[in-house]
Formats: C-alpha cells, sequence, structure tokens
C-alpha cells in the first residue's frame, strides 16, 4: 500500500480503501464507431475538486473542461464539486469559501484563439486547504489537438494531487472483428478519437506498441499464416519483421526499442528468439523441448518473462537476457499465461484458470501473494497503462467481446464495448512527448 | 358417259397415289445398310485431362480426406488416423513437386497466442509423420491458426471437437 508523502491533499488520497460504490455512465454520443465506456467502483478516499468554467471556452470546437471532468470522474480517485462558475485563470479568488463548499482544489482557466489559428489554453490549480496555487499551464493547441490538451491539463491535475503521472493524454490500440473484417484500432484513453491502422479479412493478434508510441508490431494472418509486422502509423510503412518456416507471432518491444521478442515455431515446437527492429540478428533465446511463448520485456529490458508448458502445464517463467537460466514465477493453479510485468518491476499481471475459468490475476513479485482481480470468466491479454495503475484486459459479456479497465488495486472498474461486433487484445499506448 | 371417266380418272390419280405413297418401290434399289454403329465417327474429337487422372482430385478417392482429428489436450496422431496420414505421405513422396501447408487448429479455450503454440503442435506432428514415411521437408510446412480460424462456432463439445483439427492444403 503506497502512502504519498507531504502535502494534506495528498495524504487523502492512499490506495488503503473503505468501499463506497457509485455507478455513472458515461456514454459518448455516437458518432461513427464510438467506444462506450461505463465506471463503476471508485476508491474509498476521494478528493474533492471543483472545476469551474473556463472563460471564452465556447470559442472552442472541444470544451476543455468537459474533457477534464469526465478524465477525473474516470479515474475513480476525484469527486466532482458541482459549480456553474466561470473564472478565468487570471482572477482572484476566495480560497476560504471554495472550501467551505467542500473543494479541496479549484481549477479555473481561459481559451483565446491566435491569429494564426491556434489556441492558447491556460489553467491554474488551486490548493484550497493551503490556500495556494498548485500548478499553471499555458498550452498553445492546434485545433485538432484540442483534445489532447484537456486531456494534458487533466494529467497536470492528477499528478499535482497524487503524486503519480496521469494516463488521459494516453491511446490504446485493440482489435475488432465485424462479420468477417479484422481492424486494428487506435483510440484515446478515453475511448474517442478512433481511427484504424489496418484492415484484413483474416485475423490479427497481439499488437504491440513501440515505447516512443508510434509503431504497433502485430501478428497478421494475411498470408495464410502468422507473421509478424511492424507498422508506422504515422506513414502506413509496414515490415515483416518474421515470416520464417512456420508460425511466428508474440511481438514484446525491448524498453528502448531496438529489439523485439517473439516466439517462432521454425525448429518445431514454438521458442522464445530475439531480434532487431529491422528484422537482422536473430537469436534463440529458449532451448527445451516444450512449448516457450509469449515473452514480454521487463521494463529494465534486463529479462524476459515468458509461458511455458516445461513443467506439463503452462507457467510463467523469467530469464536473463544473458544467462539461459529461467526460474518459475507462477504456481497457483497449473495453466498461467499471458504475463504482464508492471513499469515498475514489483508486479505481474497474468491470466490464470481456475476451475475451468480464465481470470486476471495481479502477482506481488518479492512476497509471492496473488489477487483476483477479475469476476469475469473469458479474461484475456491484459495490458498495464504506463503508470502502472491501471489494467485494461479483454473479456466477454454476453457472448460478445468487450473491453475493462480495473484499478491494480481492484477497486474502480470501467467496461468500454463497442456498438457492433468483438473487440479483443488491447494493448495500452505509452507516456509521449 | 361423263361419269364413268370422272371415276376412272379418280381411280388412276388413287392409283397414282398410292404408287407415290411407296416411294422406295419407285426407286427399287438395295436399301443402304450402316454398319458404322460399332465405329468411331472419323470426325470425333476425345478430351484427354490430365488432371482427371490425378488421385488427389477424386472426391471418392483416399485422398479426399484431409483432416486429422485430435483429443482434448492431445498433440499425437490417432491410430485410426494413419491412413490419413500415410496417403498423402505416399502421394507426396510420389510427387515429389507437390506441396502442402498443414494448418494446425485448437479449440476456443484459452489464450490465443498459447493456443497458437498448441495448433502448431498439432500441424508438426503431422508434419513428422509425414517426414518419417520419406515425404522432404522442402514439400511440407506446419504452420497454426490457433483458435483463430474456427470451422464450428458453437460453445459446445462437438463444436469443440470440430476444432482440433489438422489440415492437409494442398498449394
Amino acid at each position: 500500500m503506497k502512502v504519498q508523502s507531504a502535502s494534506s491533499l495528498r495524504s487523502l488520497f492512499c490506495f488503503c480503501f473503505l468501499s463506497a460504490f457509485l455507478f455513472a455512465a458515461l456514454s459518448m454520443a455516437p458518432a461513427r464507431a464510438q467506444l462506450r465506456i461505463e465506471i463503476s467502483g471508485v476508491g474509498a478516499s476521494q478528493i474533492p475538486i471543483a472545476v469551474a468554467g473556463f472563460a471564452d471556452e465556447s470559442i472552442s470546437p472541444q470544451k476543455i473542461t468537459s474533457i477534464i471532468k469526465a478524465d477525473l470522474a474516470r479515474s475513480g480517485v476525484f469527486r466532482l464539486v458541482d459549480t456553474a462558475n466561470v473564472i478565468s485563470e487570471s482572477s482572484a479568488v476566495n480560497y476560504g469559501e471554495w472550501k467551505a463548499a467542500g473543494a479541496d482544489a479549484l481549477v479555473i482557466g481561459s481559451v483565446q484563439r491566435l491569429a494564426d489559428g491556434r489556441f492558447d489554453v491556460r489553467y491554474r490549480l488551486l490548493d484550497t486547504v493551503k490556500s495556494q496555487p498548485l500548478s499553471a499551464l499555458s498550452l498553445l493547441t492546434q485545433p485538432q489537438s484540442l483534445r489532447v490538451t484537456g486531456h494534458k491539463i487533466a494529467d497536470d491535475i492528477y499528478e499535482k494531487l497524487t503524486g503519480v503521472k496521469g494516463i488521459f493524454a494516453t491511446r490504446i490500440a485493440y482489435v475488432t472483428k465485424a462479420g468477417k473484417g479484422y481492424r486494428l484500432e487506435i483510440a484515446d484513453a478515453d475511448g474517442e478519437g478512433i481511427q484504424v491502422a489496418l484492415r484484413s479479412n483474416e485475423p490479427i493478434i497481439s499488437p504491440a506498441w513501440s515505447p516512443e508510441g508510434t509503431k504497433v508490431a502485430y501478428v497478421s494472418f494475411e498470408a495464410k499464416k502468422p507473421v509478424v509486422y511492424v507498422q508506422n502509423l504515422i506513414t502506413r510503412k509496414r515490415t515483416v519483421i518474421a515470416n520464417y518456416k512456420g508460425s511466428n507471432s508474440a511481438p514484446s518491444w525491448s524498453p528502448d526499442g531496438s529489439r523485439l521478442a517473439l516466439a517462432l515455431s521454425r525448429d518445431g515446437l514454438t521458442q522464445v528468439y530475439l531480434i532487431n527492429a529491422d528484422g537482422s540478428g536473430l537469436r534463440r533465446l529458449t532451448n527445451t523441448n516444450s512449448i516457450n511463448t509469449e515473452p514480454q520485456f521487463s521494463a529494465d529490458g534486463k529479462h524476459i518473462y515468458f509461458t511455458s508448458d516445461r513443467s506439463g502445464s503452462p507457467q510463467i517463467y523469467r530469464m536473463g537476457l544473458n544467462n539461459g537460466d529461467a526460474q518459475r514465477v507462477t504456481f497457483g493453479g497449473n495453466y498461467n499465461i499471458s504475463p504482464r510485468v508492471s513499469p515498475d518491476g514489483q508486479s505481474l499481471a497474468y491470466i490464470s484458470r481456475r476451475e475451468g475459468n480464465f481470470q486476471l490475476y495481479l502477482l506481488d513479485l518479492s512476497s509471492g501473494q496473488e489477487m483476483r482481480l477479475s469476476d469475469t470468466v473469458k479474461d484475456e491479454s491484459p495490458s498495464f497503462s504506463p503508470n502502472g495503475k491501471y489494467l485494461m484486459y479483454a473479456t466477454e459479456s454476453g457472448r460478445r467481446g468487450s473491453l475493462s479497465v480495473v484499478s491494480v488495486d481492484g477497486r474502480i472498474k470501467q467496461r468500454l464495448t463497442t456498438h457492433t461486433g468483438d473487440i479483443r487484445e488491447p494493448t495500452w499506448g505509452p507516456f509521449m512527448k | 358417259m361423263l361419269k364413268l371417266k370422272k371415276m376412272t380418272l379418280i381411280l388412276a390419280g388413287a392409283l397414282i397415289l398410292t404408287a407415290c405413297g411407296s416411294a422406295v418401290k419407285l426407286d427399287d434399289k438395295a436399301p443402304v445398310v450402316d454398319h458404322s454403329a460399332g465405329k468411331a465417327d472419323t470426325r470425333t474429337v476425345s478430351t484427354v485431362d490430365t488432371a482427371s487422372t490425378d488421385p488427389i482430385n477424386d472426391p471418392k478417392g483416399v485422398l479426399a480426406k484431409r483432416s486429422v482429428y485430435f483429443d482434448y489436450d492431445s498433440y499425437a496422431v490417432k491410430s485410426e488416423d494413419k491412413p490419413v496420414v500415410e496417403n498423402h505421405a505416399k502421394y507426396l513422396t510420389s510427387n515429389k513437386t507437390r506441396k502442402v501447408v498443414i494448418q494446425g487448429n485448437t479449440d476456443e479455450r484459452g489464450g490465443r497466442e498459447y493456443n497458437l503454440a498448441l495448433g502448431q503442435k498439432r500441424a508438426e506432428s503431422v508434419r513428422k509423420s509425414m517426414s518419417l514415411l520419406g515425404v522432404s521437408d522442402s514439400q511440407m510446412e506446419a504452420v497454426s491458426f490457433g483458435k483463430e480460424k474456427p470451422k464450428a462456432t458453437g460453445s459446445d463439445e462437438a463444436s469443440w471437437a470440430e476444432n482440433r483439427r489438422a489440415d492437409i492444403v494442398y498449394q
């Protein structure tokens, strides 16, 4: 359990929760294909915060304060205090009044349009308990990037009040299947701004973001066998990373983006290999008479976690990159797959089959304690948010594939659905500059 | 008087007409008998189809069966499927320019990547059996679809059994 240091606001924010249950449904008016997000559960200890209207924000095609409020509410960590006030960042503020109204923090700001068509979005974060400003930003923004600016402000609020980097400005990638068509899609973490990266009539699985967030590796079956591609999202250029004889799959990027680990069956059984990001320099890492697959680099780049059935059934192992010895990491039950290490290296998320149900688990790597994080029975493909506070995974509700998000303490839950077809294989994108 | 002439004319006409009715008799030649019923017309063209003699295309032949089925959590070719493997191995060793892709599949239960590896085990098992029967490596590739391309879409035992399968696909 982490207790934040310093300010009284930070000490309010603690992950030792009592239970409080709040159900809020946020449904976006569907424009084209849209992701619908429902939230359930909150941390018991929530920071009460008021977000005033920004001066002149109606001149912006995106309502900045709506984006900020939706982000803060979705995190489960804030309780929004209602206010109809519009307050520009240059206004004087009566801290006592706001504290009396129940808000420990206040967000104010303004939007101006510049002559060159850009917007200047300014904001201030005020601590009403300490009666002092906490943060201020002025963000020069192209019209098409106004949503990102709203998310960046929400990230700044989150970080100043919790001590943890916010993930509101991140993106997710996932695969949709509708009829015989498959699509690899990229969306903002709030489900907006969906863009299609790949359309295919054959399956797409195992997408993986490059560390700087501009490329995605994935497995495509368009050649009637599994082949690993890397696609540059900006230029659309695709590189075949691995098309060896047999099946090629499970790409995972090294933290510095120079290499990928992957699973190849070119020698008969599926084994773990390393390869350079341009497809050169193939090097075999595992050599047992069993399946070795789903390699994942640790955040420090020194270890690979992977799935192996060398014990007779699939379990998760860790091996150092420079020596071949592998240690077994999972011991609960007889079927543990899909390892994902947290960004701080302290925990491991995975899918475990217990009594026939496939469920998301989280393992504390130092204590060996495991915790079940989901109540559904067909979970797949977990992915940590880059701040390590949330896990996104695929599951099934009513025979349709949907995505779920859960906080790592299990309290805060979200569900993302698409209105037609199945959605699966989520992967959370990195922090971007 | 007139009546008698008329009658004679009519009678004569009738006689002539009956005579015309049997034209053969007028010609009075020997009938031409056609003996050619058993012999081919010299203008016949009969098609030779080399494909039709290729056993791979015979829908009733042993090579029509191209799938091998597996029990749950099993990756070895069962004895009842050995004839399928043997028949295709025999064909491939006699037709060294033919190539096959062996596609392995699993049922829907379990993770995608692990199932991809399990499907690969099934394809590889068939490939290995054919290799031991003399088929050259250059004629075969074992690949997996894991659980991505199920033939049966139900979530019951019958659908699962149908999907635990390796298919031999000629290129």
